[in-house]
């Protein structure tokens, strides 16, 4: 390791610009002769549209049209799409209903967009939205997505009777089914995971720009997959071809999923620019982004957990009811069915699994990939079925997970999974030890003189990230490849560009990137620059979701690197007459083994571009391309352990530790992973005991649409973490990394959860974990 | 329209504005200053705190007409001769950041904090005046650190300077 290379705690590049407030954000774009949208949405959660009437509106001052969804239409502008197909256990496709970007029959949920402003100025845009006079004729709602499967309840969809968008299976029931009837014990729950709204800092923006002149679009917007971004606005949604689409996606701020999508507004502001000849910018506002971000999460479950008489996980049985809200959004169907259900063997040898998932529409947001996007469901679930079970049984939740591990690799789970390594036992060691475990019984008994009570929990987690296999993906159905691709260009005086396919909205490419050039080359971090973001600079690439930029992205990199280095050394062999195998690539300078011949790497890549003296038949110049496809999944795991202290005065929880202990493989620079954690642990201990997503169910109506009524984690509400890593290396790619981007949202619920239901005695406790329900909790259980 | 004056970053600025604009758009788009956020519509996130005659304001909370003739300082403003302030450097050596978003806000709520607290800051401190700054990012453990090494920093400047 270099001082600057892998493993090092360098601190980021970026950090500048955002420091002293030079960061670009979409809202930050201004361009000449550019007006200002604002969309008119349905305040009604269903409702058919009997008129839209834009004469007033378009009086108003400032105003430069008031466009519809029928313009739109006539148009020719597509429906919106998910782009991932699930088959029903019947053979029958999901039934996907249309989704127009702009309602002009029906609206689904409450901030369907029916109709944009653009104007002057934003505040212009604001005052005619309210002159738009929409003539709705009101229908029943439905929020819940088990109610919405009921007889007589309202229908959003005609393609989807019953409101049911698949009917799926995984596993084998009758296996399942028969490890129940011939367990010593099983243990029964019924699990809710809680809606919850991503609310990265900055909230979606887009920018259209239309140039009649050359037929051409640019769309600045806040997307994690800029490229994908454009493909699906091109090949489906009819905005423009490909060459005559250019997505930019400058700096983002925060996506945790939520900026994977192709929402209805970048679409219409496209359309707009060419409709009304200015560039059109959207900028949402808070309250917006609660109603029409995907929302993540939302699934109610029953689960069978089956042992036998030495403790031993024999079988489980799912069934899971997942709402997906109005539309199906682009990746939605993935997340409750491929992401989910096929990590629920967790870090356990389960012989027998089997898991069912309904999905189902309801007058809610869509609902789709949130920071974990299925496994932290899977996880939830797991880890509060074995928690329970041990009280059960009587014996310690360590021990019945140790007896219960994967100890060989690689394993293969009856849920697809196949586990290329990991050391769950090291990670609960530690994390037993960084808790002092051992102390606990001393710490409740103190705490209970105080009047206090005092609960110790935990959670083992595993995931699968990276993003995966194309062939793979696309045998379950997604309709995109998951590679990544990456371009390594040595410039004349030896600085070099990466131009990568992934995307940085917080993650700190620009630096780990840099760093792994750095190691590899010997170069200086600062002569290496990362591009990224923009349709026009990068070739195609899959974007960052899914903690798959290091384990994917960088493995593109590599192969690059990989290319470029072995380029290098012929013109250095070249140069210095010797064989091509002597060359070795130290500190910056290429050497022959075992002389003292060198040549600095500037000086060789000159030679490259001067092109004076190359081996006969090279072409000039120094720039690889790189396309890298998964062989795998990876495997992240780890052991979360959580310690509470309940007021029982008040239901007040206050967090006295919280301990992580992960295995995310090789690790690029720790600061940085440790950031994440830290963040993915408050995004989780938020869904635990803070924040959820609340629709009133007889309207439809969002009560959760701001930061009054949404509880967002703020700093007093968490403790400072004691994180630690166990690396297991992974071998399924050229780094051994594994990712580390969503674990912390994972696997911190339960551990939580866990730890309060230990604390007051009663096992009956949904998330979010308010002083309300864990006092009524705490009060029922006496 | 309004015509409105003020000092902002130590230069003399005015601007035509309506009467309802909020200081925070005045910044961003009357000055092209965008390095002050806007991340909700109420109040509670921070991403817009600026400083108004020495003290953190909300620049969202009130009208640009409230604001002429004062003294503002935004983000861009805080790094004197383009040496980052010790509160931005200790972000950026503890990793206080990740996308950057709430970051402006961050760090002008954390100057105010340690001019209002002195090197005498501990973490329940930082932790409860953290309460109207939100990020999503960081779980604030190294917004925490960050602060309390700028603080100590900042005292022990501030002790030598004696």
């Amino acid at each position: 390791m270099g001082v600057e290379g892998i493993g090092a705690r360098v601190a980021r590049k970026e950090d500048k610009r955002f420091l002293t407030g030079k960061g670009r954000y979409t809202d930050d774009m201004v361009v000449p002769g550019m007006k200002h949208a604002v969309f008119v949405r349905s305040p009604h959660a269903h409702a058919k549209i009997r008129s839209v009437d834009t004469a007033a509106a378009e009086a108003m001052p400032g105003v430069i049209a008031v466009l519809n969804g029928k313009q739109m239409l006539d148009d020719g502008i597509g429906n919106l799409i998910c782009g991932w197909m699930i088959h029903s256990k019947d053979g029958s496709p999901m039934k996907m209903g249309a989704w127009r970007p702009l309602a002009h029959e029906t609206v689904r949920y409450v901030g369907d967009a029916v109709a944009l402003v653009v104007a002057d100025s934003v505040a212009e845009a604001r005052d005619a939205a309210e002159a738009v006079m929409v003539d709705y004729e009101l229908l029943p709602a439905v929020t819940d997505a088990v109610k919405a499967l009921e007889a007589g309840q309202p229908q959003l969809h005609p393609e989807a009777p019953s409101n049911l968008i698949f009917d799926w299976q995984i596993g084998d029931p009758d296996a399942a089914d028969a490890a129940i009837a011939s367990a010593a014990h099983v243990t029964e729950m019924k699990i809710v995971n809680n809606r919850l709204a991503p609310n990265a800092m900055e909230p979606r923006a887009a920018l259209g720009i239309y140039d009649s002149a050359e037929d051409h679009f640019t769309c600045y917007t806040t997307s994690q997959n800029p490229h994908v971004a454009r493909l699906v606005m091109s090949a489906f949604y009819n905005v423009a071809p490909e060459n005559k689409l250019r997505v930019i996606a400058p700096d983002v701020g925060g996506g945790f999923g939520s900026k994977i999508f192709i929402y209805p507004e970048e679409v219409t502001c496209l359309w707009a620019s060419k409709r009304t000849g200015v560039p059109v910018k959207w900028t949402c506002d808070r309250t917006e982004a609660f109603l029409t971000d995907a929302h993540g999460r939302d699934h109610v479950s029953t689960v069978k957990m089956a042992f036998d008489a030495d403790h031993r996980i024999i079988g489980l049985k799912v069934d899971t009811v997942a709402n997906f809200g109005a539309y199906m959004s682009l990746f939605s169907s993935s997340v409750p069915t491929y992401l989910y259900a096929t990590l629920l063997s967790g870090q356990y040898a389960i012989p027998a699994i089997h898991a069912n998932v309904r999905a189902v529409y309801t007058n809610t947001a869509p609902v789709d990939a949130y920071r974990g996007a299925g496994r932290p469901e899977a996880t939830y679930l797991l880890e509060r079925t074995v928690e329970t079970a041990a009280r059960e049984l009587g014996i310690s939740p360590a021990e019945l997970r140790r007896r219960n591990f994967i100890r060989s690799f690689p394993h293969q789970t009856p849920v697809i999974m196949n586990y290329d390594a990991g050391d769950y036992e090291a990670s609960l060691e530690a994390a037993m030890a960084a808790a002092d475990w051992n102390g606990f019984a001393a710490r409740k008994a103190e705490a209970a003189a105080r009047g206090m009570k005092r609960g110790i929990g935990m959670s083992c987690y595993i995931e699968a990230c990276g993003l995966a296999p194309s062939a793979a993906v696309g045998s379950l159905g997604a309709g995109v490849g998951l590679w990544e691709s990456a371009e390594v260009r040595v410039n004349a005086v030896g600085t070099i560009e990466v131009l990568t396919g992934s995307h940085s909205h917080g993650q700190g490419h620009e630096t780990t990137f840099a760093q792994l050039v750095s190691e590899r080359f010997g170069v200086p971090i600062d002569n290496v620059s990362i591009v990224h973001g923009d349709t026009d600079k990068v070739q195609m690439g899959m974007g960052t979701y899914g903690s798959r930029s290091g384990a994917v992205g960088m493995s593109a990199v590599v192969k690059a690197l990989d290319k470029v280095e072995a380029k290098a050394k012929k013109i250095a062999a070249h140069l210095m007459e010797a064989d091509e195998s002597d060359i070795v690539l130290e500190n910056g300078e290429l050497k022959v083994a075992g002389t003292d011949k060198s040549v600095p790497w500037f000086q060789m890549a000159l030679a490259a571009y001067t092109a004076h003296n190359l081996p006969p038949g090279m072409e000039p110049g120094l720039k690889e391309g790189a396309f890298y496809d998964p062989t795998n999944f990876t495997f992240p795991a780890g052991c979360y352990i959580c310690e509470v202290e309940v007021d029982p005065e008040t239901g007040k929880t206050k967090i006295v530790q919280f301990v992580a202990a992960d295995d995310f493989g090789n690790i690029i620079n720790p600061m940085i992973v440790e950031g994440q954690v830290h963040g993915g642990l408050a995004q989780g201990i938020g869904q635990a005991m803070l924040e959820g997503v609340h629709y009133d169910p007889s309207t439809g109506q969002l009560l959760t649409a701001s930061y009054m009524d949404y509880t967002m984690p703020r700093a007093d509400d968490l403790p400072s973490f004691n994180i630690s890593h166990q690396n297991t290396p992974c071998p399924g790619n050229p780094l051994g990394i594994k990712g580390c981007g969503e674990a912390g949202a994972i696997g911190s619920p339960p551990a939580l959860i866990n730890a309060i239901t230990d604390a007051i005695g009663n096992n009956d406790l949904s998330m979010p974990a308010t002083p309300g329900r864990v006092w009524a909790a705490a009060n029922a259980a006496h | 329209m309004t015509k409105i004056s003020m000092t902002v970053n130590g230069r003399k600025v005015s601007g035509e504005c309506e009467d309802r604009t909020l200081l925070v758009n005045f910044i961003r788009d009357n000055l092209c200053l965008t390095g002050t956020h806007v991340g909700c519509d109420t109040s509670q996130c921070g991403a817009c705190v600026v400083h108004m005659d020495g003290k953190s304001i909300k620049s969202c909370s009130i009208l640009a007409a409230q604001a002429a003739g004062s003294e503002i300082l935004t983000i861009e403003g805080l790094a004197a001769g383009g040496e980052l302030h010790p509160v931005q450097a200790a972000f950026k050596t503890h990793h206080g950041l990740q996308c950057g978003f709430c970051t402006p806000g961050m760090v002008m709520a954390a100057v105010d904090m340690i001019n209002r607290h002195g090197a005498d800051l501990d973490e329940k401190t930082v932790r409860e005046n953290l309460e109207g700054n939100i990020c999503r990012c960081t779980g604030y453990h190294n917004i925490v650190k960050a602060i309390l090494a700028a603080a100590e920093e900042m005292g022990a400047s501030r002790q030598a300077a004696e």
